[in-house]
């Protein structure tokens, strides 16, 4: 397992309360496939029906934005962490 | 306008500042001729405004409209026990000066809306964005691209903060770092879900750092940058942020060119409460004392069951729905509640969607205990 895919707090309670998944994957997409596969419930927390990433759910690819570079299908290598980071708006 | 002088009294007291080269005498002259907005005076605003004014920043405005609540101190230490049940403002504005007389402050008590936010920015040089919404967050957002403050933004959930600075010329705005809102109910409010007291503390004093970096001009800015902190692992992670060359209100095609109707943005006008058929906790009560049938599901954590519950209620977290709701007989009628009413109209959703019988208490168990029974502890 050689990519590591970290999830926030808010997210852990639908992937058995944990906050690392490794996976093996080419690509961003292939890598949340490869964790919706263990944690199904993840799926409709972080895509919408039409298989897009959410516009409140930011992927990183190490410190990049998915998103800057090819989105989904944006390249991943041995060693890269994917970071989720849904928008938050607490303050009180 | 004419630039205010440090007093002997002040020099004094901003000593420590003083003998910084990179602040200096004529940094905290800056200091004292600038002003910052806080919106909000909560747990980011509570450490925010405090560092403010003992930095010696001259005007600090406050946007709010509360009142200070006993489960507000566990975090918004700007009050105290002294001052719950009164005005937010009044509370802060009397810390704000028992600590340093040299400020002055500026109370705004009203609901940021769209038709007040530009006039309340354009009197200010930074504007530092506390709030607890979706809707006010873009709202604060879009005024400060449209007025051309800076948004020192922090944003805290549970265990977790992010940091930014937004709206700077060449920088990006928090709509090129989400274009859109979640949907209402989809992520849970810090009421709900809770936060770490000491949270706010570290991310409100982190907003404080880079308002007081902009008005001094010193540093490199949080912008085009992304802090993430994480309380339990105790790590920060720093991500970029790219401004979007399509963002309907930062790019050079902008289509906003004045504040919009928020609360229709965040989806709040289709509340799912208007569908949802819901009782009152008076309603309740006289079902159960009528010894109706049917059963009181609870959709709450367990962690919450425990410190507060209703007789004869069946615990089935929202979370577990999907996957538990089978246990509960098609043919009864289901009463369903949680703390404030959000989580369980969600689960009456979802359990009418699947053919039952679901009715959604209003307010939840926090009503429950403020007009049916007070020895149900409020959290």
């Amino acid at each position: 397992m050689s990519i590591e895919i970290r999830l926030p707090t808010a997210l852990r309670a639908f992937a058995d309360k944990q906050e690392k998944i490794g996976v093996d994957a080419g690509t961003v997409g292939e890598a949340l496939e490869q964790m919706f596969s263990k944690h199904e419930r993840l799926r409709q927390q972080l895509m919408s029906a039409d298989g897009k990433l959410r516009s409140f759910v930011n992927v990183y690819v190490n410190d990049d934005d998915a998103r800057d570079k090819q989105g989904l299908a944006t390249a991943v290598k041995d060693g890269d962490t994917i970071l989720i980071v849904p928008a938050i708006a607490g303050g009180r | 306008m004419a630039q205010l002088e440090l007093t002997t009294a002040e020099k004094a007291r901003y000593d420590r500042h003083l003998i910084m080269p990179e602040v200096g005498p004529e940094g905290q002259k800056k200091l004292k001729n600038a002003s910052v907005l806080c919106v909000g005076a909560g747990g980011l605003g509570s450490p925010l405004a405090l560092y403010l004014a003992a930095a010696g920043v001259g005007r600090i405005g406050i946007v709010d409209f509360d009142v200070v609540d006993e489960s507000n101190l566990q975090r918004q230490i700007i009050h105290d026990t002294q001052s719950v049940g009164t005005s937010k403002l009044e509370s802060a504005k009397k810390r704000l000066l028992a600590l340093n007389p040299f400020i002055s402050v500026e109370l705004h008590e009203t609901r940021l809306t769209s038709a007040n936010a530009v006039e309340l920015f354009k009197k200010y040089d930074v504007i530092a964005d506390g709030t607890d919404n979706f809707a006010t967050r873009y709202l604060v957002n879009d005024a400060c691209v449209l007025t051309g403050r800076p948004n020192a933004y922090g944003s805290i959930f549970r265990f977790e903060g992010q940091l930014a600075v937004f709206g700077l010329k060449d920088g990006p705005c928090y709509r090129c770092l989400y274009p859109e809102p979640p949907p209402p109910g989809l992520v849970p409010s810090c009421a709900e879900a809770g936060v770490l007291g000491v949270l706010p503390g570290v991310i409100g004093t982190m907003q404080a750092i880079e308002a007081l970096k902009l008005i001094l001009g010193i540093g490199r800015p949080l912008s085009g940058r992304l802090m993430l902190y994480d309380a339990l692992e105790q790590s920060w992670r720093t991500l970029k942020v790219k401004k979007n060359p399509a963002c309907p209100v930062c790019s050079e095609n902008a289509t906003i060119k004045a504040p919009i109707d928020y609360e229709a943005f965040c989806g709040l006008k289709e509340k799912p409460t208007m569908s949802i058929p819901d009782i009152s906790v008076q309603d309740l009560k006289a079902m159960l004392d009528k010894k109706e049938k049917f059963i009181l599901v609870d959709v709450r954590e367990p962690h919450e069951y425990e410190i507060a519950k209703i007789a004869g209620s069946t615990l089935i977290p929202l979370g577990k729905l999907p996957e538990r709701y089978g246990e509960l007989d098609k043919g009864a009628k289901l009463i369903v509640h949680c703390k404030m009413g959000g989580r369980s109209a969600k689960a009456v959703q979802f359990l009418r969607e699947k053919g039952y019988d679901a009715t959604n208490v209003a307010g939840g168990i926090n009503a429950w205990s403020e007009s049916i029974d007070p020895s149900v502890p409020q959290y």
